[in-house]
């Protein structure tokens, strides 16, 4: 994404939103197969922390719930969409789904924990390469379990590499609450292991932005950091598999993310933002339907 | 001139593809001179080339991912795994990481990385540091794995790891490191003629002098491969029994073409592995030769391996439990002789 400023990171929340909403609209249909993880609610942390990135130039590696960072980073709605329909038009040609992404410096797997060490490797080759970039990987609160992490931070932090974990605390591993999984705090852990780290309690796009900032600049500088920011997922852990309390989560409605960074809008000027964003994605999912279902390959069968 | 010992030919590859590869990079534990690593294949590199070789935490179930993003974004990291035994802690990464990331992500990137681990047992270390679990790894797809052995051109297998734009696992051996690498001379290695196929994972196979057939054919990788030639010539002075062995390096892709070439000229076929038997290296060869060899072979293949157990520590307990010479002319003999 090239424009940035307020209305910019309304523009690409509201955007994930609706590319999310309309995949969880099509499996209702039974217009999908297989899974999804929705960040519905979560949108100001791809937005606040990947605008800070540098496309053609840093890394970014996510989770199972990555549909957001991947639209944030790159702005392939048609190849997204592509692939999550098992497209040869996807990202990775149907070949890897909604949580094995790949393209530019993105990439995802869905095994928890596993995509820490890639991370730390490809920071390590990045800061050998001398060119700046940095490396940001995702994780969420219920990884925290996985003792590679741990073992990450460490390498990290003795190898002073230009890697950004953001911990995305959405209280929930799946329906397991942080709680159950989780003792002691994660800057804590990241001190532990001489990583400094900032913990931001928001659905603010503005604030996640202001402190991935100072964030990302500690990283440019060569060290890694930790940031840590408590958030809420609204919508089901994939599709409709959901066991909290509904009251609990409508509570949360209130300071969803595009809510809050709404509000400060002129009511005319965001409906236009969405309407011209809606636009957008009509024109990607069209691009995503006309791409032909996936063949495999001659070579590969 | 005496042969360098195996581990210095090692050396000596990693060294020039060092030299060659500006990419390369050693990472492993205790991998730094003076020391350059527990059986000291790295010897030398941390000076040669300090910039290059990364000593880690003991890190496995992380290191082999920390090489894949290397890989990914164009280093060549070359990963010493200090004992075979512990490339389970690393099996997340290497199934569904290394083995996943070039197909998954539609070719979009490659993964030149070289995992290097000793494997096997001979040395009284124990259950937990004498295994050779390369087995586990065989049913792995999108990797290449490289059985080194003692008759191997040792140095230009390791170079051809480090070139390959794949995963290779170069699967080392202990006892190997200090034995002599016996290469050919003028077709020949003691009193056996040998021909050897090429490639980045070549295929030796020794044979009587002038005899154009045999009565059993001996495939066997790795540690085993001195055991084997041990074993054919105890066959010829004791038994006069004479036997093709096949020394393949090649395990995935796994190389058959010389397997199934010395079958048509014994009808038998013998595997040998260190490794415990049940789903072992054996049980894949011998499915593929009953699949391509049918009608050269004149008995089932005959699988040689340790005992599904430990390996103890005691030097008597381990020597009964591991094949040795007495094992494989036990099972050639029995197989020969239920042909006849
Ligand atoms: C190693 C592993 N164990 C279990 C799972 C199944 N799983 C997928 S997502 C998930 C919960 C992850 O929780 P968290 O890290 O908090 O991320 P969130 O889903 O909340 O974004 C689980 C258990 C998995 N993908 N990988
Ligand atoms: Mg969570």
């Amino acid at each position: 994404m090239t424009a940035s400023g307020p209305e910019a990171r309304y523009r690409g929340m509201y955007l994930i939103r609706r590319f999310e909403e309309t995949l969880l609209d099509m499996f209702s249909q039974g217009l999908l197969v297989g899974t999804t993880h929705t960040c519905i609610g979560q949108e100001a942390d791809a937005v606040g922390v990947i605008g800070h990135m540098r496309p053609g130039l840093d890394q970014v590696v996510s989770n199972h719930r990555c549909h957001g960072h991947y639209i944030a980073f790159t702005g392939d709605l048609a190849g997204l969409a592509a692939e999550v329909m098992g497209r040869s038009g996807g990202t990775c040609s149907g070949r890897g789904g909604s949580q094995h992404l790949c393209r530019d410096g993105f990439y995802t797997n869905g095994v928890q924990g596993s995509i820490v060490p890639l991370a730390t490797g490809i920071a390590l080759a990045e800061r050998e390469r001398g060119d700046g970039a940095i490396t940001t990987v995702f994780i969420g609160d219920g990884t925290l379990g996985q003792g590679a992490v741990y073992e990450c931070l460490n390498m990290a932090s003795l190898w002073r590499l230009p890697l950004l974990f953001v911990v995305e605390n959405n209280r929930y591993a799946q329906t397991t609450p942080v709680e159950l999984a989780v003792a002691g705090t994660v800057p804590d852990r990241a001190r532990a292991f001489g990583v400094d780290a900032a913990h931001v309690a928001s659905t603010d796009v503005e604030e996640i932005h202001a402190v991935a900032g100072e964030m990302v600049e500690h990283v440019r500088s060569g060290r890694p950091a930790v940031l840590s920011i408590d958030t809420y997922r609204l919508r089901a852990h994939s599709k409709g598999d959901d066991v909290r309390d509904p009251a609990e989560v409508d509570a949360r409605w209130a300071t969803e993310p595009l809510a809050v960074a709404g509000a400060r809008l002129d009511a005319a000027r965001r409906a236009a933002l969405e309407a011209d964003a809606d636009r957008e994605l009509a024109e990607a999912l069209a691009v995503a339907h006309a791409s032909p279902v996936a063949v495999l390959d001659e070579a590969l069968a | 001139m005496s042969p360098p010992r195996c581990g210095a030919e090692l050396n000596r590859g990693l060294h020039e593809a060092m030299a060659a590869f500006p990419a390369m990079y050693v990472l492993g534990e205790d991998v730094l001179d003076p020391y350059g690593g527990a059986f000291k294949i790295t010897r030398g590199l941390s000076e040669a080339f300090p910039d290059r070789v990364i000593t880690t935490p003991i890190s496995e179930a992380s290191l082999f991912g920390v090489a894949a993003g290397m890989a990914i974004r164009g280093l060549r990291p070359v990963l010493e795994i200090m004992f075979g035994d512990f490339i389970t802690l690393g099996f997340d990464q290497i199934v569904n990481g290394i083995s996943k990331f070039r197909e998954m992500y539609d070719d979009q990137v490659t993964l030149p990385l070289v995992v290097r681990t000793p494997m096997g047992g001979r040395r009284g270390y124990g259950p937990t540091h004498s295994q050779s679990l390369e087995k586990f790894l065989m049913g792995v797809p999108n990797i290449r794995m490289v059985a080194a052995s003692e008759v191997h051109d040792l140095a230009g297998l390791m170079t051809a790891a480090v070139a390959d734009d794949d995963p290779v696992f170069l699967i080392e051996n202990k006892v190997m490191y200090g034995r002599p690498n016996l290469r050919p001379v003028d077709g020949r290695i003691g009193e056996l003629d040998v021909t050897e196929s090429g490639g980045p994972s070549p295929a030796l196979t020794f044979s009587g002098s002038g005899f154009t057939e045999a009565a059993a054919t001996l495939v066997a990788y790795g540690g085993m491969v001195p055991i084997a030639l041990e074993a054919a010539t105890a066959l010829i002075m004791e038994h006069e029994v004479f036997c093709e062995v096949v020394a393949i390096s090649g395990l995935l892709p796994l190389d058959l073409d010389p397997v199934l070439a010395s079958l048509s000229r014994s009808g038998v076929v013998v595997t040998l592995e260190e490794g415990t038997l049940t789903g072992g290296i054996g049980a894949e060869i011998a499915a593929r030769v009953q699949e391509q060899g049918w009608d050269d072979l004149r008995r089932p293949v005959v699988r040689v391996a340790a005992r599904d157990g430990i390996i103890p520590s005691a030097p008597t307990l381990e020597d009964a439990v591991l094949p040795g010479v007495a094992h494989v002319t036990r099972a050639v003999l029995g197989a020969v002789g239920a042909r006849a």
